[in-house]
């Protein structure tokens, strides 16, 4: 068993010896003809999400689709309204985008999800105005995992003829996605978190009921049907599509096999320490994904005794900017549970005897820290922390 | 992140790691930070005539919140009181080689070490 053992799939993924195979001939055998692997990627990339071959751009990413789709929406229907939607747990790309769009006069109402992360149709609903052109909620959420009803979100902004766009980097490949039948306007994802290469990702654009129409945020030359100009990137579109091919061949299995790996994985810590809690919506989470705070034990002080797992925390203190996690605030289940957050990521090459061992470091150093913690021995104690005076001086 | 060696070396074997009994007359208790913001620190220094002769931590915090009361449990035991007061978190982020983002972990030790002291002065002073 190598270390430092993986255990952060959400943040990237290591690319499938599989797709890096498909890839390399597209590197040795040199041609700007895109015709020699146009049918397969478009397909494969379609299959996945239930769109046809002819509504996928391909962009650097999904932070790229992201600008694309908020902005060139913005700026198409600018005129029949200037009001969007979105959810206080979006990634930064999207609250970042829709910062940039407020200086440009428009407004954006974010949504505080429930604590579990998630965001309603009902939510939504309450929010919507005559002006509201643009609809905007991930489809599940990299830190916690929480998914979101997007069939009934996406239900209700037809009905209304709001454009609804959905960040579905972590959920494609990972759980069934169906631009269709789930009511979809745009999507976007990434090749690096479906075990494809860094720097590419897709755009699915709907062509009818409704034809959405974006103004182009890269000019240069009108590929992509005039919305993104830009030469393509055929080694990593080869890449991006066989990644896609393999993750709808695997994605039942796989999703068994990580719900029972992360079942255990949760038991066997909660069975061996108390006050351990999981952040996310237990019933509607990623396979993959289990965020867990251990209260009296601050998460950067964790990570540094875990060191042979990669994992990320929630806690400010890894922050630069030493806020903590804006999703687990939007959650409001309190700053203390963000210091004490840590992110377990599980993946395709994930192991049963791999998580053995990291539940064996997590609760030792859990254990560890405890001793040392003045809460946990206030706790101990009997006393109530919340009545606590406490002297803060920042 | 990167940590200094120093930091490693505390926070995997950290000086002092207890505590003392609050109640007792020798005993000096700060107790500084607040959960919310990710750094509490419990400090406590045992007293004779006006040397610390003993000191206690615990810390919920980071790395370099646990190597920066760790260290000050270590500076402070055998100095006075005053000497004890007068430790600057300056000097803590020069041994531990705190980069900037990390300071204020070395301002909330030296705030402990100050609530420390005032505590134990504070249950034996006599009154007039």
């Amino acid at each position: 068993m190598k270390t430092p053992i993986y255990m952060d799939y959400q943040a990237t993924t290591p690319v499938d010896p599989r797709v890096l195979d498909t890839m390399l001939p597209y590197f040795r055998a040199f041609s700007t003809a895109s015709s020699a692997f146009q049918p397969n990627a478009w397909l494969q990339i379609g299959d996945l999400i239930g769109a046809s071959s002819k509504e996928i751009i391909f962009t650097s990413g999904s932070t790229e689709g992201i600008n694309l789709s908020l902005k060139g929406v913005a700026e198409m229907y600018g005129s029949k309204g200037k009001h969007i939607i979105t959810s206080e747990a979006e990634h930064k790309a999207v609250l970042d985008t829709c910062k940039h769009l407020e200086k440009q006069g428009y407004e954006v109402t974010y949504l505080a999800p429930d604590k579990t992360g998630r965001t309603t149709a009902e939510d939504v609903a309450g929010a919507m105005r005559d002006d509201t052109i643009l609809v905007t909620i991930m489809w599940a959420n990299n830190e916690v995992g929480t998914v979101n009803p997007i069939r009934e979100i996406g239900a209700l902004c037809h009905e209304r003829g709001v454009i609804f766009h959905t960040d579905a980097t972590q959920a494609v490949g990972k759980i069934p996605v169906d631009v269709e039948a789930d009511h979809v306007d745009l999507l976007c994802l990434s090749a690096h978190k479906i075990y494809g290469p860094k720097g590419v990702g897709a755009l699915y654009v709907r062509r009818r009921n409704p034809r959405v129409r974006l103004v182009a945020q890269m000019d240069g030359g009108g590929h992509e049907r005039g919305m993104r100009s830009g030469t393509l990137n055929v080694p990593g579109i080869v890449g991006l599509g066989e990644a896609c091919r393999l993750c709808a061949e695997e994605l039942e299995p796989e999703t068994k096999r990580l719900n029972a790996l992360r079942a255990k994985f949760e038991k066997s810590i909660k069975s061996r320490l108390d006050h351990v809690a999981i952040n996310g919506n237990e019933e509607h989470r990623l396979p993959g994904c289990s965020n867990m705070s251990f209260a009296y034990v601050e998460g950067e002080s964790l990570l540094m005794g875990i060191s042979d797992l990669a994992v990320s925390s929630g806690s400010a203190c890894t922050s630069a900017s030493l806020e903590p996690s804006h999703v687990l605030r939007s959650m409001r289940v309190g700053d203390e549970l963000a210091h004490s957050s840590i992110r377990f990521g599980l993946g395709r090459f994930t192991t049963e005897e791999e998580l053995e061992h990291a539940a064996k470091i997590v609760i030792a150093e859990v254990e560890r820290l405890r001793a040392m913690s003045p809460l946990y021995e206030m706790v101990q104690e009997g006393i109530d922390l919340s009545t606590v005076q406490w002297q803060a001086e920042h | 992140m990167a940590y200094s060696d120093k930091v490693l070396d505390h926070y995997n074997h950290p000086r002092n790691v207890g505590s003392m009994d609050k109640n007792s007359a020798e005993v000096g208790t700060g107790v500084v930070g607040a959960p919310e913001c990710g750094d509490v620190m419990k400090l406590q220094i045992q007293v004779e005539g006006d040397t610390i002769v003993d000191a206690k931590f615990k810390t919920f915090g980071c790395g370099s919140a646990i190597a920066s009361s760790s260290l000050a449990t270590e500076w402070i035991k055998g100095k006075t009181l005053d000497e004890a007061g007068k430790i600057r978190n300056t000097e803590i982020v020069e041994e531990l080689s705190l980069p900037p983002v990390k300071i204020h972990c070395s301002v909330l030790a030296e705030d402990a070490i100050k609530s420390a002291i005032a505590d134990y002065k504070n249950k034996n002073t006599t009154d007039r």
